[in-house]
């Protein structure tokens, strides 16, 4: 039998986890879409130098599991004298990791930007910055934004995992309540419906901001 | 206290990697069964069958893969279904494998033109026979590119089999980390492993996707 009223008196243990969580997101998020539109920045238009750099980031980040990534950041730094706190070291890797996968995805979209474009930029006098952020930034985000999107969505789910460096995250949570009133099936599955509905949330939220970020195609 | 020599880590991380290898093998054939059912149903146009699929790809790729596995581990038991933690790891990356696969597969089929569905059609082909000498072996030539891309996720994905016990690399890295106390040098093995792992993956996948494009 399940026996869900178990969960009530530890709302207030999982209200205080959820609000961690969604910080992280917003923060990581933020933070991951930054790095990674500067990393595919230098990607597309650097030099030799920083393209070498920045595919040996995305590559080393796209091929290792997001939890020895975070392992590494929070038990293999210090090691070498960076003392983090379990928050900060999951900021970190999953700003890291965000921004790796999406650099490959802003990468295709500043791909996707015809060369006449750049070229009618430089003939109107923008210089380089004026021509990223006026010209190309946009329309580049427009055709990869659903892919952002669900980029985003799965580095919010993935985020479950900073609880095993004892981060009071939603799984956290789970596993405490769990291992008090041993409800384990009805504790994880309302978590699970939880992350469900802030992953539901989320594409609503980029959804809405979508809208008004590409507003000029509906506006004339 | 035992000590252990770089060789001993390596042995040991080494032998753990078969697990890990045999983890994702296991994942993947499952998930690509699964995904291969749901994506039939998905194809026969009935409501009910697509919106079964809709709803399961929703949860699945909706909710966390650990919590996903801490469900079919713990949860399981809890519910008097008694399973070992190599059976919650495969289950639980079984689900979360097909729930992707059939999103990838649903894009592959969707670029076919619709008329080639119609033309079948009235050539007289039954449904199956479509399915079998139209469209699968068109659509396989272009899934199988993102299909290897994302064998990377499932190899990936099978380190959260740690979490619950089961001992594959990334358990094996983190019980050397507690005997020997090197994290930095344990965790960067480890790392440099399943990068091994996966990089000729991505590269291979990489390569299909430009040799399809060539011949388009």
């Amino acid at each position: 039998m399940l026996y869900f009223s178990d969960l009530l008196q530890y709302s207030d243990v999982f209200l205080s986890a959820l609000k961690t969580t969604v910080e992280l997101t917003v923060l990581t998020t933020i933070l991951g879409v930054v790095l990674g539109t500067v990393c595919a920045t230098v990607r597309q238009y650097g030099n030799r130098a920083g393209q070498r750099v920045v595919s040996v980031y995305v590559e080393l980040i796209r091929n290792t599991p997001f939890i020895v990534q975070l392992f590494f950041i929070f038990f293999g730094l210090p090691a070498i004298g960076m003392m983090l706190s379990p928050w900060e070291a999951s900021m970190i890797a999953l700003t890291i990791n965000l921004g790796a996968y999406s650099t490959e995805i802003i990468r295709a979209g500043l791909a996707s930007i015809s060369k006449g474009q750049i070229e009618a930029a430089k003939v109107l006098g923008l210089n380089f910055r004026q021509t990223l952020t006026r010209v190309i930034f946009i329309p580049a985000f427009e055709k990869i934004y659903p892919a952002l999107t669900s980029q985003c969505i799965i580095v919010m789910l993935g985020s479950a995992v900073i609880s095993q460096i004892s981060v009071q995250d939603l799984t956290y949570a789970a596993n405490l309540v769990q291992s008090r009133n041993f409800r384990a099936f009805e504790s994880y599955l309302v978590t699970a419906l939880l992350y469900l509905g802030l992953s539901i949330l989320l594409r609503f939220a980029f959804n809405a901001l979508g809208k008004r970020l590409f507003a000029y195609r509906t506006s004339n | 206290m035992i000590e252990f020599s770089n060789y001993d880590i390596l042995r040991n991380l080494l032998f753990a990697t078969q697990w890990t290898i045999l983890l994702s093998l296991a994942a993947f054939i499952g998930g690509t069964t699964v995904a291969l059912t749901l994506t039939a149903m998905r194809l026969t146009r009935n409501p009910a069958m697509q919106r079964i699929v809709k709803v399961y790809v929703e949860l699945f790729q909706g909710t966390p893969l650990l919590m996903q596995m801490f469900l079919c581990f713990f949860g399981l038991s809890m519910l008097g279904y008694e399973i070992s933690a190599w059976g919650a790891a495969i289950l639980s990356l079984t689900f979360f494998t097909s729930a992707f696969l059939v999103e990838i597969w649903r894009g592959c089929i969707d670029t076919l033109p619709k008329g080639q569905w119609e033309a079948s059609r009235c050539l007289g082909l039954s449904f199956l026979q479509t399915l079998r000498h139209i469209i699968l072996p068109q659509a396989i030539r272009v899934a199988t590119a993102p299909t290897v891309g994302f064998s990377v996720q499932v190899i990936k994905g099978t380190a959260l089999a740690s979490v619950i016990g089961f001992v594959e690399l990334t358990k094996v890295g983190t019980m050397l980390n507690n005997a020997t106390f090197e994290p930095f040098k344990i965790f960067t093995l480890v790392a440099l492993i399943y990068f091994m792992l996966c990089y000729p993956l991505s590269l291979y996948s990489k390569h299909l996707e430009k040799k399809f494009n060539v011949s388009r």
